[in-house]
């Protein structure tokens, strides 16, 4: 550069009083707002074809979405699936999330599940079959059922919510487990609320006002 | 296409044997009926109202190129490469403000499109690509020329789809003609198997429609409206803030309109230049990275920032930290998206630019009381103005001759450019003052952009004069459309601001990298007025003062592609600039000044 632009350098200049932190939300430099992290059931309905599950997990890996779950499923309607969708991410980031699936065209529709939702997630066990009466109480107790045993393993499932879930694979950890599948959650909103739905034009249905 | 010459069927098709393009026979159009798939895709550009397909032959594409052999409403331009296709239908949107369309065959023909559909996609221009695809039953066995073309182009379409009927291929080519255009704008893409295209079907597509759960926004909230029109009456600092959506929504009569009344300063961000007429005393032009001191200035210190159809993209807002921190901020937008993904909207409005301006200016009952601003403003404008240092003779300063260009053109001339430092210089220097004028790559930041983005620009206003500005970098990307240009005999001038060397990553190795020149400087480049000699185009070189306006009103008025190769001062750096991530109020007005902000 062989010169230098005219006007008054960078210290005497007029400055803003304010600032904003690493979200764009404007803050009182005194107290550094900080949005914790929470985690957020988010259900899709999507037309059900070929790729939609690609289009929704790429985007959640290519805006960098920490998801902790993710199942999918035919619905009654035979053009649609549902998909639930768990994430955990500051406030900001789950809104972005609702937004960013929202755009995707095969999304009919999102929203956010209240914590009263109604979800459950299924886990399959293979235990080793040392003591297959134990393992049929601890099975009995979370309301499981056996799939297979034999002479050297059991299989066994479970379906609950996480906490359940996380407590049965604990009991059995004593006898020894061979494998583990989970499925994450699926869930549906509790009552009357519609979960993600939409009207015979395409447009989301209302939902109650409370919801919203 | 003037001569059409060069189309494959050209000799076969009388309509054509004139030149100039074809305009609407009399009454009904002819119109062939539908038999295969390719010509329900044909038939349903036709309902689009497509005129021009940017392309490249290949296997896979080959039946639709078959059904537009006797095709005479559809004009395709064979492009040198698919890239220079997708950026040439890429600029005829921006121009037109109608899908482009390109095509390509499969494999890399499609990956070829790549860089041309993520461009589209960051600057939401409408686009629309027809890529060919190994017939079904090879799919997934990599076939000769496969690429799985939906998975690579997921992230960078707004929407794309693997056409998997002949009975649906045209619907499915409306739907993605439909999608790109309405909304927010975007590239759509269809992958079409080879036996799809082939297969037969008498079934004419529909009218190309969106699907029936695609519902963009149009007027936003009436209750919000009220709270932002507050926010503005009551503001001290309101500013403007007009980005691509502006542009991209035709509201740029509302936004003058509605700026003007409440006499408020308008910055426009970079894809937003043309938004408002520069040379408006209410014109702050572009704040940013590379913005004007006063853009800059005015966009810190404003206490109420009215963002309409802007992303707020790192390049403009610096550092977030310092981003216009006193600000409430009204953000209007279609995509619901792009509200409070960088910035804090504090004043959501949902919906077209157009409608939502209306709705304010309707709620809107006096002008802010803002006069200390304006004359703020007006002083940032004389303290801090664009100015550069002019050489007796030589080295030529780059910012002269975009001034020269301007100079010598109309007022609706457009400019495309490619990516770097004349890129920067083409928004300082070049006073724009309509819509549609301002043809570049944004956010993507593609080199080697401009050349073919000239010629859709041409055809899509064969009327008015196109300038491109090219670095020596970005001309080497692409240059060889200029046989494309020679070909079509599009009157477009380039304009090569040439520094032997990747101008930008150099000044940031001077400013950032202690000088280390590396993989930066070009001193193999050739001559650009014989390369441009040699396409069969007319080459000049400017490499002192002497013969500048005379070569420069030459180049214009000759008709046919030209090449202006500009020697200029090599040492030559963009400024104002603000870094990466910095504050934009601290802007550096010299190289120097970077090392104390």
């Amino acid at each position: 550069m062989t010169g230098k632009l005219p006007g008054p350098s960078p210290d005497e200049r007029q400055r803003p009083a304010g600032r904003r932190n690493e979200q764009g939300i404007r803050i009182d430099p005194e107290v550094e707002a900080e949005h914790e992290p929470r985690r957020a059931v988010l259900s899709a309905l999507v037309e059900h074809r070929p790729g939609v599950l690609a289009d929704v997990s790429g985007l959640f890996s290519r805006r960098q979405f920490n998801i902790e779950s993710l199942t999918v499923g035919t619905t009654t309607d035979e053009d649609r699936a549902r998909m639930t969708i768990v994430i955990e991410e500051p406030e900001p980031g789950i809104e972005q999330a609702k937004k960013q699936l929202q755009k995707l065209i095969p999304v009919v529709d999102v929203r956010e599940l209240e914590p009263d939702a109604v979800q459950r997630e299924l886990v399959i066990l293979k235990l080793n079959g040392d003591e297959p009466d134990k393992v049929q109480a601890i099975t009995e107790m979370y309301d499981g059922d056996t799939l297979d045993a034999g002479p050297r393993t059991i299989t066994v499932e479970i379906t609950g919510d996480e906490q359940k879930i996380d407590d049965a694979i604990d009991a059995y950890a004593q006898f020894g487990i061979r494998e583990v599948v989970r499925t994450g959650y699926a869930s549906l909103s509790r009552g009357e609320q519609p979960t993600a739905a939409v009207n015979e034009d395409g447009t989301p249905k209302q939902v109650t006002a409370d919801d919203d | 296409m003037s001569e059409g010459a060069q189309t494959p069927h050209a000799d076969e098709v009388e309509s054509e044997a004139e030149g100039g393009p074809p305009t609407e026979p009399e009454g009904e159009s002819h119109v062939e009926p539908v038999e295969t798939g390719a010509d329900a895709v044909v038939a349903a550009l036709k309902n689009a109202g497509a005129e021009y397909l940017f392309g490249v032959q290949g296997g896979a594409i080959m039946p639709v190129y078959d059904a537009l052999y006797s095709e005479s409403d559809l004009n395709h331009v064979t492009m040198a490469h698919e890239q220079g296709a997708a950026h040439a239908a890429d600029a005829f949107g921006i121009v037109s403000g109608d899908p482009g369309v390109c095509m390509a065959t499969s494999g890399p023909g499609a990956t070829n499109l790549v860089t041309g559909l993520a461009d589209a996609s960051m600057d939401s221009d409408p686009l629309i690509a027809l890529t060919g695809q190994v017939p079904t039953n090879f799919v997934g066995n990599d076939a000769f020329q496969e690429t799985d073309t939906i998975g690579v182009t997921a992230p960078i379409t707004k929407f794309n789809y693997f056409s998997s009927s002949p009975d649906e291929v045209g619907d499915d080519v409306g739907t993605a003609f439909a999608l790109a255009d309405e909304g927010r704008q975007g590239p759509t893409l269809v992958d079409l198997p080879k036996d799809v295209t082939q297969g037969e079907t008498t079934r004419e597509p529909t009218k190309p429609k969106t699907p029936d759960t695609y519902n963009p926004p149009e007027e936003a909230d009436e209750d919000a409206v009220e709270a932002a029109a507050d926010c503005l009456m009551d503001a001290e600092k309101p500013v403007i803030l007009a980005g691509g959506g502006v542009i991209k929504g035709e509201a740029w009569h509302e936004l003058y309109d509605f700026a003007t009344e409440y006499e408020i300063p308008v910055i426009t961000t970079m894809p937003g230049i043309g938004a408002f007429p520069e040379d408006h005393e209410l014109s702050l032009e572009m704040a940013g990275m590379h913005g004007t001191g006063y853009a800059n200035m005015a966009i810190t210190m404003t206490d109420c920032l009215l963002g309409i159809g802007t992303r707020f993209d790192d390049r403009l807002t610096g550092g977030l930290d310092s981003f216009a921190p006193d600000a409430e901020v009204i953000h209007v937008d279609i995509d619901p998206a792009e509200i409070s993904k960088n910035v804090e909207a504090d004043y959501p409005l949902l919906g077209d630019a157009s409608e939502v301006i209306d709705q304010l200016d309707d709620a809107m009952t006096r002008a802010p009381k803002a006069e200390e601003w304006r004359e703020q403003c007006q002083t940032w404008k004389d303290e801090y103005p664009l100015d550069y240092e002019m050489p007796e003779d030589r080295p030529l300063k780059p910012q002269y001759i975009v001034e020269q260009f301007d100079e010598a053109t109309d007022d609706d001339a457009i400019v495309t450019t490619g990516v770097g430092q004349h890129q920067m210089w083409a928004c300082q220097y070049w006073t724009y003052m309509e819509p549609r004028t301002w043809v570049s790559s944004h956010g993507l930041g593609t080199m080697g952009y401009g050349v073919p983005a000239s010629i859709g620009a041409k055809l899509a206003e064969p009327d008015k004069e196109v300038v491109s500005f090219e670095g020596d970098g970005s001309f080497l990307m692409t240059s060889q459309e200029l046989t494309v240009a020679v070909r079509e005999n599009l009157d477009i001038t380039i304009v090569v601001l040439n520094n032997e060397a990747i101008g930008m990553v150099r000044q940031w190795q001077d400013g950032f990298y202690g000088g280390r020149h590396m993989a930066s400087q070009y001193p193999w480049i050739p001559e650009f007025d014989k390369l441009a000699e040699a396409y069969g185009a007319r080459g000049w070189r400017l490499e002192d003062q002497e013969n500048v306006e005379e070569t420069i009103q030459e180049a214009i008025e000759y008709d046919g592609p030209s090449v202006v190769d500009v020697l200029i001062d090599p040492e030559e750096n963009v400024y104002p600039m603000v870094p990466s991530g910095g504050d934009n109020g601290q802007f550096a007005l010299s190289e120097d000044m970077l090392d104390d902000i």
